[in-house]
């Protein structure tokens, strides 16, 4: 760490990003800005720095002046860092010797009210930029061998749907279940929505694929107890009866599913009134009863459901909606009907939510003799007993609050999924952060929905939050896929951007590894002293551990102290705007750009042009493009005056395009 | 103190997967902010080093911004507490070396905070403008 070595020839690329970033910027002055830094060798403006040409440009650049690093200052690196990490590795350079710098996001838009000041920053933006690049230091991926398993934790219908498929995929699957029975809460009932199958029929149809794959091993009345090691290479403790089995696999995916919610005693009525019971019990209820609905002794003749007990709390602890309540809320009265004759049903809703697909099944209900009640979250229906009868006060907010008393022989009370009641012993197992809803969090709800952040651990289905069957599968199979492209290969190739410790400097004081929430740093006794070892498959690159070091003996690839400090030296230093703030595109700056800088889209339209005028359609077919990129382009060039429109064409329906104060066009 | 622009300069620093996603909305919705103010972006808030706030300030930056992923953070329900210590150690060497306090404040940005980081860097402006 710490190198004193700087990039000498370092190639700089400001992007115009078709006016994005040149409206408000004047890309060209700070381009001449930063030709003068210490070490650059290049600078350039280009008009789109990840178009294809362009990509083609800088490696040709690297190779004829033997660039050692580059910088492209464009958008943010959300969205290309992984592009120019590449361009710098088919140029021949190491992909850690790139620096992106955000001059689009933070700074041409978020500033397009300032333009002289927006330029002034994105000097200070890109000078930062290549002094941290100069302090860059060449990584190599850090590569783990792995073993062709895993494990999964939780044998529902997510688990055991993805066993099938990592095992057909060539992965050694063990399949660990608590209970002593596969299944999970499906197996429970009877009829499902949305397709009308059998929970258990759908478990029996998995079991048995299951028992015909040689490769899954089964595990029931099995506990996880320790997990050790890391992605790869995990070493699982299981628990069976007596017998202790340590399990050697490449990734674990976890799929423990979801409690339901249970009301506390006396909510609405529950556990104090006989008559009262949750969804899942009511689901029973109806699965085991033939002819007649009956309970405690009694037949139901009529049945109110009140939704979102549990849920979406706005002072409690659940906030969240549970999504599948009210569908099965829904469901089970459709059942009800076709099963028994004759009973009355009230849905007494916040409100309903029976997306996609499920809102056919609300529609048939409303159609119905049911009867649907909508109450505030403020004044909640109450649960009384008059004599013998159960009464059910709700005030209608449909009807401007007028309250109804209604008379049943049943209170449903639409309980949602919470989380596994002992999911923070396998959180603190695995170390898999839980988020405010208490359900396993993955690394990114869209982006990279079944990940964990920790390498190697996957969820699927309702362990991450409430989901019907086929939203669980949908996750657990993704997290499937996921996996058996890391475990598919005998290594893995991790990001080597992690903690590393200067020996000389640590005195072994402990207090990195105390930080440490992986386990990640271990003492380690080298050249005749104790220091701090930083296990590089298990580091996560957070950074936590190099605050707290008394000597300074701990950094971050890529977060070097040279590389921070230069970053701030760099924004501080002084820009002097030299002419007047304004923006140009290339081909009209005064250095003789031609046609030649501009992408490779640009000089075939133009090409293209060149004898006649054309429209937008035709372009696209002479040169098989999509026609939208092609709007896209001509757009961009007749706002540079580089073409203009030339009259309808012969239906009226297209503007034709001719050129404009282009020069020679050369191909 | 003389000569110095209107605008105080602000450094901020962001996380990788949670804040600087919602400094970047910002832009991409044009909710504009002062043009003093420049981000590094780190994989956690609890790796920033004191030394680093310290460099600077004294260099020229007028204030020093967290924007933490507070308890969404991804690595560690600990962030908070040891963000709040690094900010606690910085104070430390900021007051040894004769600089406001003031200087370094810290709120917790996510992912969709667009206004709320654009008002906090007026706010943080303003405060600057004053200890001038
Ligand atoms: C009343 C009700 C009715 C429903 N009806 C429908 C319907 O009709 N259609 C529909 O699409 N969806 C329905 N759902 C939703 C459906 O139940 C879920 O989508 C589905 O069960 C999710 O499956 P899963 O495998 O993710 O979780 P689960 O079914 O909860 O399975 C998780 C499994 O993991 C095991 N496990 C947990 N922790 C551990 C551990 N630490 N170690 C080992 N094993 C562990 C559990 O024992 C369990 O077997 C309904 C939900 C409810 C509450
Ligand atoms: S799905 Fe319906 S019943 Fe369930 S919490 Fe959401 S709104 Fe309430
Ligand atoms: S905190 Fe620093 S000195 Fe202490 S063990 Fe870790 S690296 Fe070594
Ligand atoms: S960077 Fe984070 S995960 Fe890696 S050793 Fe330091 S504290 Fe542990």
């Amino acid at each position: 760490m710490e190198k004193k070595e700087k990039k000498e020839r370092i190639g700089v690329y400001i992007c115009h990003c078709g006016g994005n970033i040149s409206d408000y910027v004047d890309v060209a002055q700070i381009k001449d800005i930063v030709k003068n830094e210490e070490g650059v060798i290049i600078s350039k403006n280009v008009m789109f720095a990840c178009a294809d040409s362009n990509q083609k440009e800088m490696i040709k650049d690297i190779e004829n002046e033997k660039l050692d690093a580059i910088v492209v200052a464009s958008c943010s690196p959300k969205l290309h860092l992984h592009t120019f990490r590449n361009v710098a590795l088919r140029g021949g350079i190491n992909p850690y010797n790139y620096t992106q710098v955000n001059i689009r996001e933070q700074c041409s838009w978020a500033h397009s009210d300032t333009p002289k000041e927006a330029t002034q920053k994105a000097a200070g933006l890109i000078r930062a930029g290549i002094n941290k690049v100069s302090f860059s230091e060449a990584l190599e991926n850090i590569e783990v061998s792995s073993t062709r398993a895993v494990v999964i934790i939780g044998a529902g219908v997510s688990g055991m749907r993805a066993s099938i498929d990592l095992a057909k995929m060539g992965n050694q699957v063990y399949l660990i279940e608590k209970e002593n029975s596969i299944g999970g809460n499906i197996s429970k009932w009877k009829d499902l929505f949305i397709t009308g199958q059998k929970g258990n029929t759908i478990i029996e149809a998995l079991g048995k694929q299951i028992r015909e794959l040689t490769n899954i091993t089964v595990f029931t009345s099995a506990t996880i107890e320790k997990v050790s090691g890391s992605l790869g290479n995990f070493i699982v403790q299981v628990k069976i009866g007596s017998e202790i089995l340590n399990l050697k696999s490449g990734a674990i995916l976890v799929t423990t599913g979801f409690d339901s919610y249970i009301p506390k005693e006396g909510e609405f009525g529950y556990k104090t009134y006989p008559c009262v019971i949750t969804l899942p019990e009511f689901r029973e209820l109806i699965d085991n009863s033939r002819e007649t609905l009956i309970y405690n002794n009694r037949k139901v003749n009529s049945i109110a459901y009140i939704y979102c007990v549990g849920m979406r709390q706005t002072k409690g602890e659940n906030k969240y909606c549970s999504r599948v309540c009210c569908t099965t809320a829904i469901h089970s009265s459709l059942l009800v009907h076709e099963k028994f004759n004759e009973v009355q049903a009230y849905h007494l809703y916040r409100d309903i939510r029976t997306y996609g697909k499920q809102e056919l099944l609300y529609e048939r209900s409303s159609k119905s003799s049911d009867i649907y009640l909508k109450y505030d979250e403020k004044a909640p229906p109450v649960v009384e007993i008059a004599g013998s009868k159960l009464l059910v006060k709700v005030k209608d907010e449909l009807t401007k609050r007028q309250e109804l008393v209604l008379e049943t022989d049943l209170v449903v009370l639409v309980t949602g999924m919470v989380p596994r009641s002992d999911s923070r012993q396998i959180s603190a197992l695995l170390k898999i952060p839980v988020g405010n809803d208490k359900f396993f969090n993955e690394i990114h709800p869209k982006l990279r929905p079944v990940e964990t952040v920790i390498n190697g651990v996957f969820l699927g289905g309702s362990c991450q939050g409430p989901k019907n069957i086929s939203e669980s599968v949908q996750s657990a199979l993704s997290a499937a896929v996921k996996i058996n492209a890391l475990t598919k290969n005998p290594t893995i190739q991790l990001e080597p951007i992690i903690a590393r410790v200067n020996f000389d400097a640590c005195i072994w004081c402990g207090k990195c590894a105390e930080v440490c929430e992986y386990d990640a740093i271990h003492p380690l006794e080298m050249y005749g002293k104790t220091v701090a070892s930083v296990n590089e498959a298990v580091c996560k690159g957070c950074g936590m551990c190099t605050p707290v070091c008394p000597s300074d003996a701990i950094d971050m690839a890529q977060y070097s102290n040279n590389e921070i400090e230069g970053m701030i030296d760099g924004f501080l230093e002084k820009v002097e705007l030299e002419k007047a703030e304004g923006t140009s595109a290339p081909g009209e700056g005064e250095d003789g750009n031609t046609m030649k800088d501009m992408p490779q889209i640009w000089r075939q339209l133009a090409a293209c042009l060149d004898k006649e005028s054309k429209t937008i359609p035709a372009l696209a077919k002479e040169l098989d493009l999509n026609p939208e990129l092609v709007t896209y382009h001509m757009m961009t060039m007749n706002k540079y005056n580089l073409v203009e429109a030339d009259g309808l064409d012969d239906s009226d329906e297209y503007y034709a395009y001719k050129l404009k104060n282009l020069p020679h066009v050369e191909n | 103190m003389e000569n110095k622009q209107i605008r105080p300069k602000i450094l901020v620093f962001s996380t990788d997967k949670i804040s600087d996603p919602g400094i970047d909305q910002a832009g991409l919705r044009k909710i504009h902010y002062s043009p003093a103010v420049y981000v590094i972006s780190l994989p956690c808030s609890s790796g920033i080093k004191p030394r680093w706030i310290l460099h600077a300030l004294k260099q020229g930056f007028d204030g020093v911004f967290i924007a933490a992923d507070g308890h969404e953070c991804s690595y560690s329900p600990k962030c908070p507490d040891l963000t709040n210590k690094i900010i606690e150690e910085s104070q430390r060497l900021m007051k040894e070396n004769n600089i406001n306090p003031k200087r370094i404040r810290m709120a917790a940005i996510c992912s969709v905070c667009a206004e709320p980081f654009a008002s906090h860097m007026a706010n943080f402006t303003k405060i600057l403008a004053e200890l001038e």
